[in-house]
């Protein structure tokens, strides 16, 4: 079914991929001339595939439950935001906070993703085929980061249990952001998720894993007369 | 908030455009700035004629005309809403001090191929008072406000120019202004409001008529300058965009063959022809990227 964003106003095109009749309605769909509005797909809770053709504005696919939503151009700010669930796969590039503080499913940016990817990030698994700008993973509690390009400045910084997964040059790391050993399991993990990212040929084993040195989030007894 | 847009165009294909893409640019920001609009449109240059463009509040056209009539020599004087450009060719300096000096009318910017018109209001209605669409020119810069630090007048609104044929145009706050303000005042840098973006408009038409190119000002502003901000300047022949190292405040380029458009979001843009085969991308923050100067 195609919903064509010039013809139809935002609200009614998120009020249809809403309340979905799961035995009547069509659960494919596709959204002509976004045009760069914001907040496309925002709340889906179905398992229902859409896919965009063109570029978004801000917030696309935030809340997601279920849905398999595909973005044939480029995303604004906090694609993904708060997703629960369900997988969002952008094949262009992504603006800052992309999968802000998102506690579950799988966002795909064939691109580059700039500033604060994965922000506050609590359970998603994020896959960077390009370069991450600075401060991604900043405050990120859980969840893969995987970035196959570069990751700019103080990436990680305030960690806490994340694992970010860099095939690229990192610029820096931040506060209590280490490398980490790449155990087996760890390669295990990378690998599903690069094979889930349909990236096959890429070998877990050139990617570095970094993560919290636990060091800013654990309560020190030394640290005692500072508090 | 505040919504930034600008246009430089690389081919002659949409000169008669400018005004027309440009508008359709700053009616889309109005989301991000209700409060005042404004815009800078470049035109090709009258080698020894300087343009002025003033605001003349209510003060009637009929009366400014009189009353500047034998103290400049201008070779027009065309009037457009509340706004006058006169072209004149005796010097600068001159010209300056007597519309400085004029009650009731306010210099937006002057220079020999710039023109600025900007008012309070939604941006859809400045577009219209002004006839952006009728416009035509080589490249053009807007700004749709959110009045935060400063009072909603037209002296708080954007572009700001301080230099000639110089504009700029902001998106955030800077919190080192006063300072830079004073700094500034004392090298004979004058400034008509209490907003901090005039002060960034100083400081680089400071840093240019000291021989540093834009690039180079812009590079040593994002030293001096502390807060936050996506600017975009014009110059004669060109302009530029810079974010700050932190980047919170947005910016988008699309880039065709015939034309470079910025603006705060993609949205803005959606309407210009071709723009969804162009390269797009975002400024990288500390990164100034420049075209034509």
């Amino acid at each position: 079914m195609k919903l064509d964003l010039r013809k139809l106003k935002l609200r009614k095109v998120n009020e249809t991929l809403q309340s979905i009749d799961q035995k009547r309605n069509n659960k494919s769909y596709t959204i002509l001339n976004p045009e760069g509005n914001h907040a496309i797909c925002a709340g889906l809770t179905d398992d229902i595939d859409v896919t965009i053709k063109g570029h978004v504005g801000y917030y696309c696919g935030g809340m997601n439950q279920n849905a398999n939503i595909t973005v044939e151009g480029n995303v604004g700010t906090g694609v993904a935001e708060n997703m629960m669930s369900g997988k969002i796969h952008v094949k262009g590039n992504a603006s800052q906070s992309a999968g802000a503080t998102a506690h579950g499913g799988f966002l795909v940016i064939d691109g580059d993703a700039s500033s604060r990817c994965g922000i506050s990030m609590k359970g998603i698994d994020i896959v960077v085929k390009g370069s991450v700008g600075h401060m991604s993973a900043f405050m990120a509690q859980s969840g893969n980061l995987v970035v196959c390009g570069d990751a700019g400045e103080a990436l990680g910084d305030s960690l806490y249990e994340t694992d970010i997964y860099i095939k690229g040059r990192v610029k820096s790391l931040g506060a209590d952001c280490i490398e980490k050993k790449m155990d087996n399991k760890h390669l295990k993990k990378l690998d599903k998720l690069l094979k889930k990212a349909k990236l096959d040929k890429l070998k877990s084993k050139d990617f570095k894993r970094y993560g919290s040195a636990r060091k800013l989030y654990n309560f020190k007894i030394d640290n005692v007369s500072n508090y | 908030m505040c919504g930034i847009v600008g246009i430089y165009l690389k081919s002659k294909k949409f000169e008669k455009d400018l005004g027309k893409m440009l508008s359709g640019m700053l009616i889309n920001m109005e989301s991000r700035g209700p409060d005042s609009a404004g815009f800078a449109i470049y035109k090709k240059e009258k080698k020894e004629e300087f343009k002025y463009s003033i605001c003349i509040n209510n003060l009637a056209f009929e009366k400014f005309k009189k009353g500047i009539t034998g103290k400049i020599k201008f070779t027009t004087i065309l009037k457009n809403s509340d706004h006058v450009i006169l072209s004149s060719k005796e010097k600068p300096k001159k010209v300056l001090d007597i519309l400085n000096e004029f009650k009731g009318v306010s210099l937006v910017g002057y220079g020999k191929s710039i023109e600025i018109f900007k008012q309070i209001g939604n941006p859809k209605d400045v577009v219209k008072k002004f006839n952006l669409e009728n416009f035509s020119g080589t490249h053009g810069i807007g700004h749709t406000r959110m009045a935060t630090e400063s009072a909603i007048t037209t002296d708080g609104s954007h572009p700001y120019s301080t230099g000639s044929d110089e504009c700029l145009v902001h998106n955030g706050s800077l919190s080192n202004h006063n300072n830079l303000r004073r700094n500034l005042t004392k090298k004979g840098i004058n400034f008509k409001s209490d907003n901090d973006t005039e002060v960034a408009a100083g400081y680089i038409s400071n840093h240019l008529s000291s021989k540093k190119n834009l690039k180079e000002t812009l590079m040593s502003g994002l030293g001096d300058l502390d807060g936050f901000y996506t600017f975009i300047t014009g110059t004669r022949k060109g302009f530029a965009i810079v974010r700050d190292e932190i980047a919170c405040k947005p910016a988008v380029v699309a880039e065709t063959k015939d034309y470079v458009a910025i603006a705060s979001e993609f949205q803005a843009m959606a309407h210009l022809p071709g723009v969804n085969m162009a390269k797009i991308f975002e400024p990288e923050p500390g990164v100034v990227y420049s075209w034509g100067n």
